[in-house]
């Protein structure tokens, strides 16, 4: 009764300090999500992406994530170790502000999908291609919060209620339990 | 459908402003592959020998190779290709990065660049845009500098930029086209490029690089990519640490320098400095390294880490550098790594050859010193040899004072002072300058590659065979055990009974034949790589490499959609070596230019040396003066070339010398 619930999160480790900049990761992802899949690559329809800007010494790969209708209205700036960094050098969305992540013909976005196929794959294939390893992948265990929270349901029927009155909702309470 | 390739060529005609997409046709991929191949058969169709390196009709032309944007790791080079100022002769230079691979995916194989623009231009590739675009705000810039203001000006970071700098503009002979992290270099790409106004390409591309067999080819670069990760824990044993492994020498890696600071020459590839890498000097350049190395870099999809950036006076990164350019500023100038680095920093900006630079400012210092240069010529001459470079790479590529004759390489400089100077310029092949090499016994497979090769540069013809016989033969049995790559078990044989001393060593063994063949397979190994795109790292340059004659075959047609085996694959690669000793018999090349630097080896055998170019020539199917016969020609498909060197008087119709020929031969004697 006391196990607690876990849920399991693939993660890709990213190190940037030991990517070499090469880009095999670009290659592989869209060769891997081409259909037929390896018939054609294309970084521009990769769902990973190395941002990369030599002479500031940055290479970031970075995950195609949400897709998300406008940009930011401030972006910001980091600097670490030195180093100037925009800040959308680390996000994943899929955003106006940049061409990343959108299919190229269509413009619809794209999201990383950890290369799930069936049979399923040991590792994602741009972690395979990385032979610098500066992407490593990962399982982990996170524990899951799944206590249902009484003020949830009440927010539900509420609404309901607003919409066909306390009559209705009650009948078909009723009727929909009978069933079970 | 075009598989690997795009099928479409980009020409530009600089004179007119004209842009054209033009269809490529696929039987010329069937019989020359891409790349060197069908840069060649451009020329070869299209630029008569009369034409002069600096006209408007010479094509300066960017080929991606056949696989370069493919999965296939290290699948990423460009074949810039053009009538080289300096040997005038036909040159292919070639630089890895990312810019092929991004011409690829804009959606063509080579931008094919014709005429001479009005103004200093660049243009930019987008896709199906294509703009000649306005670059005189960027004259004299560098071409790091160039890359990243162009990056600006397109408002995209992500843009490839191949470029030159002040000295392509200039026309110095040894100019570079720079690209970030690699570059064209080799004989005078950039002064073609700066002849045409032209200062640079810029590319962006999102289409597609379809492949014709997929799962079959990535199972090809998946079995590559485990080869490479095993022989990354098993660096062959007994050789020196950057021979040992995969990809092109490991320069940036390693610290320890003693065997190229002890056995290459120094100065102006004179003095030999034995005992020079003392405890010392290790622990100083190491820190040199250490503190100015930020990063080990790659080129598009390749896990090999050739290259590195390099920060002068900053802690990030000021250029990238790859390879010996390392230490050939640090060795010409008889300075330290310090040094070297710093001046590659300024050379890389200004777009010049890291091996013809320094040797022709170390030729100017010898020069001076021998009092054939003087005060009047080289007025407020520094003292001190860092001094000295840094006085001479300002005036080479101003082409300023004596800068003007430097600026064309040692030969054609030593020709132009005279009063004794030509014997100064001693180590070029073709006119063109080498690494800095003396040894003593003649070795007769280098030999024939320092010859005949036609990129005119040794470590770009060199490759899978061991370069000397290890100590045993136990040793050497062990070598061969493993060493599926052979064209066949011969070469075994050969390798396990080459001795260091007596009667098996050089200069008399490899016997003539066996040497033929030796030189002939790494020759090959280079054309295939050539023409795909693979970079010599992954295939022809170091020892068991993880593409091979067994494996390629099957990787070109899987990814191509082309039909080859190794017969098909061994006939395309000697249609491509012969033609591009063709185009070169065209512009003049014979027999009496096949040959090494004279005192490359201390001791010669004439007699041996002509039995071993006549024994290469015939093993060629050319005739004794070095040229194809018409038979050979004609059993690869080049009739058209047979039928040229006919009306041209290159070869009469029994394919022996012409008596036109014997008669230019004469006079000459």
């Amino acid at each position: 009764m006391n196990a607690v619930k876990t849920k399991k999160i693939k993660t890709i480790k990213i190190d940037v300090d030991k990517c070499n900049g090469c880009r095999a990761c670009e290659v592989i992802c869209s060769a891997m999500h081409a259909e037929p899949r390896y018939s054609s690559n294309n970084p521009a329809r990769s769902r990973v992406r190395v941002i990369r800007d030599p002479l500031a010494d940055i290479y970031i790969p970075v995950y195609a994530g949400e897709y998300t209708a406008a940009e930011c209205t401030g972006r910001d700036r980091y600097v670490i170790d030195g180093k100037v960094y925009d800040e959308c050098a680390f996000c994943r969305a899929s955003c106006p502000s940049r061409g990343f992540f959108k299919e190229p013909d269509s413009g619809l976005p794209l999201k990383c999908d950890m290369c799930e196929s069936d049979p399923t794959l040991k590792e994602p294939m741009c972690v395979q291609w990385c032979l610098t390893d500066a992407l490593t992948y990962e399982e982990r265990e996170e524990p899951v919060d799944d206590a249902i929270e009484p003020e949830d349901v009440d927010v539900g029927l509420e609404a309901l209620a607003n919409k066909y009155g306390w009559q209705q909702v009650v009948d078909s309470m009723s009727r929909l339990a009978k069933k079970d | 459908m075009r598989y690997a390739e795009t099928g479409f060529n980009l020409e530009v005609d600089l004179t007119k402003g004209n842009i054209e997409r033009v269809a490529t046709d696929p039987r010329l991929t069937a019989l020359h592959l891409g790349g060197l191949g069908t840069n060649a058969r451009l020329f070869w169709d299209r630029v008569p020998p009369e034409v002069e390196p600096f006209s408007p009709d010479n094509l300066l032309v960017f080929g991606a190779g056949l696989l370069a944007g493919t999965p296939a790791p290290g699948s990423n080079r460009t074949i810039v290709s053009s009538i080289s100022p300096q040997t005038r002769l036909f040159a292919y230079s070639m630089m890895g990065g990312f810019w092929g691979p991004e011409l690829k995916y804009a959606g063509y194989d080579k931008v094919v660049v014709r005429g001479r623009s009005p103004k200093l231009v660049y243009l930019w590739i987008h896709d199906d845009q294509v703009e000649i675009r306005d670059a005189e705000h960027y004259r004299g810039l560098g071409t790091l500098e160039t890359a990243e203001l162009i990056r600006q000006e397109l408002g995209d970071r992500h843009v490839q930029v191949a470029s030159i700098g002040l000295a392509g503009e200039s026309r110095v002979f040894f100019a570079s086209i720079e690209q970030g992290k690699s570059s064209a270099s080799r004989q005078g790409m950039g002064a073609v490029m700066g002849s045409k106004n032209l200062k640079a390409i810029a590319v962006r591309g999102s289409k597609d690089i379809n492949i014709a067999k997929p799962t079959e080819y990535i199972e090809l670069c998946n079995q590559a990519l485990a080869y490479i990760k095993a022989r990354d824990g098993h660096p062959i044993p007994g050789v020196m640490p950057i021979l040992a492994g995969l990809g092109s020498p490991q320069e940036m890696k390693v610290h320890d320098e003693k065997w190229h600071t002890e056995n290459f020459v120094w100065g102006n590839a004179r003095t030999r400095r034995k005992g020079f890498w003392t405890d010392e000097v290790h622990k100083e350049w190491t820190n040199t390294l250490e503190t100015m190395r930020t990063r080990l870099l790659s080129c598009h999809n390749c896990p090999m880490k050739c290259g590195a950036s390099i920060a002068v006076d900053t802690r990030i990164c000021s250029y990238m550098m790859k390879c010996f350019s390392k230490l050939t500023y640090t060795m010409g100038a008889m300075s330290n790594l310090d040094f070297g680095l710093r001046i590659a920093q300024k050379a890389t900006e200004h777009g010049l050859d890291a091996f013809s630079a320094p040797q022709t400012m170390a030729f100017a210092i010898e020069l001076y010193e021998a009092k054939i240069l003087t005060d009047e010529d080289m007025p407020d001459f520094p003292a001190t040899g860092d001094e000295r470079f840094y006085y001479l790479l300002d005036k080479i590529v101003h082409r300023e004072g004596i800068g003007d004759i430097l600026a064309d390489g040692t030969y054609w400089a030593g020709q132009r002072i005279g009063k004794g100077a030509e014997a100064y310029a001693h180590n070029c092949i073709k006119k063109h300058e080498q690494l800095p090499l003396k040894l003593g016994m003649l070795n007769p497979i280098y030999f024939l590659m320092y010859s005949t090769g036609e990129k005119i540069n040794i470590t770009q013809i060199e490759g899978n065979f061991p370069q000397e016989p290890f100590a045993t033969r136990e040793e050497r049995e062990a070598f061969v055990a493993d060493w599926p790559h052979i064209p066949d078990e011969r070469f075994k044989q050969w390798y396990v009974e080459w001795e260091q001393r007596g009667e098996h060593s050089i200069p008399n063994y490899p016997p003539v034949d066996a040497t033929c063949e030796i030189v002939h397979w790494q020759e090959k190994m280079h054309y295939v790589d050539d023409c795909t795109g693979i970079c010599a790292g992954l295939g022809s340059f170091p020892l068991k490499p993880p593409f091979h004659m067994h494996n390629l075959p099957r990787l070109i047609s899987a990814g191509a959609g082309l039909d080859l085996d190794e017969a098909g694959l061994d006939q395309i690669t000697k249609r491509n070596r012969t033609l591009v000793r063709a185009l070169n018999n065209r512009l003049g090349l014979r027999r009496k230019d096949d040959k090494p630097p004279e005192d490359h080896w201390r001791k010669r055998f004439p007699e041996l040396e002509k039995k071993l170019l006549d024994g290469y020539y015939k093993f060629k199917g050319w005739n004794e003066d070095g040229v194809p016969t018409a038979e050979t020609l004609r059993e690869l498909g080049l009739g058209f070339v047979a039928e040229e060197f006919a009306a041209r008087g290159i070869l009469t119709a029994d394919g022996s010398p012409s008596a036109k020929e014997a008669a230019i031969e004469g006079a000459a004697q």
